[in-house]
C-alpha cells in the first residue's frame, strides 16, 4: 500500500473536543496516551541514566565529588527511577498502548477511559517520588528494595516514597488488566489467538503478571508505611515481627515483576527480527508459549533472590532447580530468534542492530544469571558488584535495549518522520561499545570480590572502577547521538511512508501517523499475519 | 456521544473478575502473614482471641451478609425492570454497610480505651504473638472496613444511576459489577471472622 497520508487526517490533528494541552491529557485515544508516557519514561530514563553516570564518578574517587550518604540516596534514587518510574512501566504503557489496539486491529483498548486514568496514576506516583526526592527529610537511602527494618526505623522520606510506588503499583495493575481485557475482546475478525502478532502474547503475558504479583508488593509496602506510621512491627524483630518475611513478600513481586520488564521487550524483539530477515518467524507457537512459559514459572524463583539471607537448604535447591527451569523458556527464544535470522536476506537497519545487540547482551545476562542461581557461586558472588553487572546486561542490555529497538523501528509510524541511518547506527555503535566496557568490568570485579553498594573500595580494584567510568562516558555519548538523532528527525526528518521496513502487521497497512481511531472500517485478517 | 459506542458488557465483566483477582492477591498477603505468624506463636493467637467480643463479631456476620443478599436481590430487580425496589434495595445495603463499620468503631474504640493497639505503652508489656495478632487484628479488619467503605460510596452512585435512568433493563452491567465488589469484600469478612473471632 501506498503512502496515502495525505489523504487522511492524523491522530495528531483530530483533537476532539478539547484544545492544547488538554487535548493530550483528556484525551482517551490510546495514541495519545502511550505518547505521552512515551515522553515521561524517556525523561525518567535520561534522569536516572544521569544520576548513573553520577555514581560512577563517585566510585573512581571515593570521596572527592559527593559524601557517603549522598552516595546512598544517589543508588537509592536511580534504582527506584529507574525500576518504578522507567522500565516497569516502560515499554507496554508506551508502545503497548500506542500499538497494541493497532495490531489487533481495534480502535482503541477495552477500557479507554480507564487508560487515561492510569496515566493520572503514572503522574500522581512520579510526583509523590520526586517530592520523596526533593522535600526536605532527605531522599530515601536504603536502595530501590526498601528492605525493613532499615527501611522502617530510618529518617529519610522513606514512607513518601514508598507511597509513591504504591500508587504507581495501581496504574501497573489497571494497565495490565486493561490489556488483558483488549486481547479476549478487541481482536478483528480472522485474528485468532495462534495470529495475533508475538508482541501482543508478551502484552498478555505482562499483563497477567502485572494483575497477579503487583498487589503483593502493594500490601507488602503498606506494610512498611504502616510501619513507619502506626509502628505496626510486622516486620521489626522487637515486635515479634521478621524482616526475612519482607523479603520474601517484595521478591514474590519483584522477581516477576523482572519479567514485566523484560517480556514485552521479548515481544518487540520477536516483532523485529522476521521484518528484516526477509523471513517469518521460527516457531512461531514456541515463542508465543515460552511467553506463558516465563510468565507462570517466573512467579517461583523468587528465593534465588535471598540464598544468603537465610532459608533451609531444602528450599534453596527446589528454588535454584525452579530458576534453571525458568532459563529453558528464554533460550527457547533466543533460538528461534537466531533460526529466523538463518537463511534470511538481511536488511542491517538501524532496528535490527538494536535487536541484535539485545539478543548478545540478554544472553550474557541470562547466562549470567545462571551463575548466580546455581547454589555454590551465589554464595561468593551475591554481594558483589557480579549481581550489578548481572542486573544491568538483563534489564539494560535487555529492556533497555528493546526500547530503543521500538523506538527506531516504530519512530516512522508514530512520528510520521524517518530519521537518519547513519547517526543512528554510529550511536548504536558506541552505546555497544560503552556499554559492554561500563558493564562487563563489573562481571570480572565482583569475581575478584568488589563488594556492591560499597562507598569506598580497596586500591586493587581501582583499575576496573575506573574502566567501568570510561565505559559510562562512552555509553552516554552514544545515547546522546541517539537521541539527539530522534529528536531532529521530530523536526527536520523526512515525510515517513506507510511501510518503511515492510511489516507485516496490522500498523503497517495504515497511514503513517495513524489516523483518528486507527482503521476507517473494521480490518479483517486473511493471512497468518507473520 | 455515549450511544455511538459499542457496549461490550462482557469486556466489563471480565475487567471486573480481573479486578477482584488483584483483590485476592492483595488480601492473600495479609493472610499469609496470619498463618505464617500463627503458626509461630499458636499460644499466644488463641489467647488474644479471647480478648474480641464473639457478639459484635456474629452480629456483624450476620449484617454484611443481609447486605450482600439485598445487592443481589436488586439486581434481580432491574432485571425485571422495577428501578424502585432496587433503589430501596441498595439504599438498605448501604446503610446495613454503615452499621458494620459503626460496629466495627466501637470494637476498636474498646480495645484502643484498654491500650490495645500498635505502639501503645500497655500493648507493648505483652507477649510478641500478642502484639503481632492485634497488629494483623487492626490491619486487615481496617484494610477490609476500606473496602466496606468504597463499596458503600459506589452502591450510593448505583442508586443514583438507577433513579437516572442511566441503569436499565438492558444496560445493568455496572451494577452487576458493583455487586460483584461486594460479594468480595462479603466473602474476604467470611474468612477474618473465624481468624479472629473463633480460633479461641
Amino acid at each position: 500500500m501506498e503512502n496515502n497520508g495525505s489523504r487522511e487526517v492524523s491522530f495528531y490533528h483530530d483533537t476532539g473536543k478539547h484544545h492544547g494541552i488538554l487535548a493530550w491529557l483528556l484525551s482517551t485515544d490510546h495514541k495519545r496516551i502511550g505518547l505521552q508516557y512515551l515522553a515521561a519514561i524517556v525523561l525518567f530514563f535520561l534522569v536516572g541514566v544521569s544520576l548513573g553516570v553520577l555514581i560512577r564518578l563517585s566510585l573512581i574517587s571515593p570521596g572527592t565529588f559527593m559524601g557517603a550518604e549522598t552516595y546512598n540516596r544517589l543508588f537509592s534514587v536511580h534504582g527506584i527511577i529507574m525500576i518504578f518510574l522507567f522500565i516497569i512501566p516502560g515499554l507496554p504503557v508506551a508502545f503497548g498502548n500506542f500499538f497494541l489496539p493497532i495490531m489487533l486491529g481495534a480502535r482503541d483498548v477495552a477500557f479507554p477511559r480507564l487508560n487515561r486514568f492510569t496515566w493520572w496514576i503514572y503522574l500522581t506516583g512520579a510526583t509523590i517520588i520526586a517530592l520523596s526526592v526533593l522535600l526536605p527529610g532527605g531522599a530515601p537511602d536504603t536502595g530501590w528494595t526498601f528492605y525493613a527494618p532499615y527501611s522502617i526505623e530510618v529518617k529519610a522520606n522513606v514512607g513518601l516514597a514508598v507511597f509513591g510506588v504504591f500508587v504507581l503499583g495501581f496504574s501497573s495493575i489497571l494497565t495490565g488488566l486493561n490489556f488483558v481485557t483488549t486481547i479476549h475482546r478487541l481482536r478483528a475478525p480472522g485474528m485468532t489467538w495462534f495470529r495475533m502478532p508475538i508482541f501482543a502474547w508478551t502484552l498478555y503475558a505482562t499483563g497477567w503478571v502485572q494483575m497477579l504479583a503487583t498487589p503483593v508488593l502493594a500490601i507488602t509496602l503498606i506494610f512498611i508505611v504502616l510501619g513507619r506510621v502506626f509502628g505496626v512491627g510486622f516486620f521489626d524483630p522487637s515486635k515479634g515481627g521478621d524482616p526475612i518475611l519482607y523479603e520474601h513478600l517484595f521478591w514474590t513481586y519483584s522477581h516477576p515483576a523482572v519479567y514485566i520488564m523484560v517480556l514485552p521487550a521479548m515481544g518487540i524483539i520477536s516483532e523485529v527480527i522476521p521484518v528484516f530477515a526477509r523471513h517469518r518467524i521460527f516457531g512461531y507457537k514456541a515463542v508465543a508459549y515460552s511467553a506463558l512459559g516465563i510468565a507462570i514459572v517466573g512467579y517461583f524463583v523468587w528465593g534465588h533472590h535471598m540464598f544468603t539471607s537465610g532459608m533451609s537448604d531444602t528450599s534453596r535447591a527446589i528454588f535454584s532447580f525452579i530458576t534453571f527451569l525458568v532459563a529453558v523458556p528464554s533460550g527457547i527464544k533466543i533460538f528461534n530468534w537466531v533460526s529466523t535470522m538463518y537463511k534470511g536476506s538481511i536488511v542491517m537497519n538501524s532496528p535490527f542492530l538494536f535487536a541484535v545487540s539485545f539478543i548478545f547482551l540478554f544472553s550474557i545476562g541470562g547466562l549470567t544469571g545462571l551463575i548466580i542461581g546455581s547454589l555454590a557461586p551465589n554464595l561468593h558472588l551475591h554481594g558483589t558488584y557480579f549481581i550489578v553487572g548481572h542486573f544491568h546486561y538483563v534489564m539494560f542490555g535487555g529492556a533497555g535495549f528493546a526500547l530503543l529497538t521500538a523506538l527506531h523501528y516504530w519512530f516512522p509510524k508514530m512520528f510520521g518522520k524517518m530519521y537518519s541511518e547513519r547517526p543512528a547506527k554510529i550511536g548504536w555503535l558506541i552505546l555497544f561499545i560503552g556499554f559492554n566496557l561500563l558493564y562487563f568490568t563489573m562481571f570480572i570485579l565482583g569475581y575478584n570480590g568488589m563488594p556492591r553498594r560499597y562507598f569506598d573500595y580497596p586500591p586493587r580494584y581501582h583499575t576496573g572502577h575506573v574502566l567501568s567510568t570510561i565505559g559510562s562516558w562512552i555509553l552516554a555519548v552514544g545515547l546522546i547521538i541517539i537521541f539527539a538523532n530522534l529528536i531532529r528527525a521530530l523536526f527536520k526528518g523526512e515525510k515517513a511512508p506507510s511501510n518503511p521496513w515492510g511489516g507485516g502487521s496490522f500498523e503497517w497497512q495504515i497511514p503513517s501517523p495513524p489516523p483518528h481511531e486507527n482503521f476507517k472500517e473494521r480490518p479483517v485478517l486473511k493471512d497468518n499475519g507473520h | 456521544m455515549e450511544n455511538l459506542e459499542e457496549r461490550d458488557t462482557l469486556a466489563s465483566k471480565y475487567g471486573m473478575w480481573f479486578f477482584l483477582f488483584t483483590e485476592i492477591l492483595f488480601f492473600g498477603g495479609m493472610f499469609l502473614l496470619y498463618s505464617i505468624y500463627r503458626s509461630k506463636f499458636p499460644h499466644e493467637f488463641h489467647s488474644a482471641a479471647q480478648e474480641e467480643n464473639l457478639v459484635l463479631g456474629s452480629v456483624n456476620t450476620a449484617i454484611l451478609l443481609t447486605s450482600s443478599l439485598l445487592v443481589a436481590i436488586s439486581i434481580s430487580a432491574v432485571k425485571k425492570g422495577r428501578n424502585g425496589v432496587s433503589a430501596v434495595l441498595q439504599t438498605c445495603t448501604v446503610f446495613l454497610g454503615a452499621a458494620f463499620l459503626a460496629i466495627k468503631y466501637f470494637e476498636w474504640h474498646e480495645k484502643i480505651v484498654r491500650g490495645i493497639y500498635p505502639n501503645a505503652p500497655q500493648l507493648d508489656q505483652m507477649s510478641n504473638g500478642t502484639k503481632l495478632f492485634f497488629g494483623l487484628y487492626y490491619v486487615m479488619t481496617g484494610i477490609h472496613g476500606l473496602h466496606v467503605l468504597i463499596g458503600m460510596i459506589v452502591i450510593s452512585f448505583m442508586v443514583y444511576f438507577t433513579l437516572s435512568g442511566n441503569i436499565t433493563v438492558r444496560n445493568f452491567s455496572k451494577l452487576e459489577n458493583t455487586g460483584l465488589y461486594w460479594h468480595f469484600v462479603d466473602i474476604v469478612w467470611i474468612y477474618l471472622y473465624p481468624l479472629f473471632y473463633l480460633v479461641t
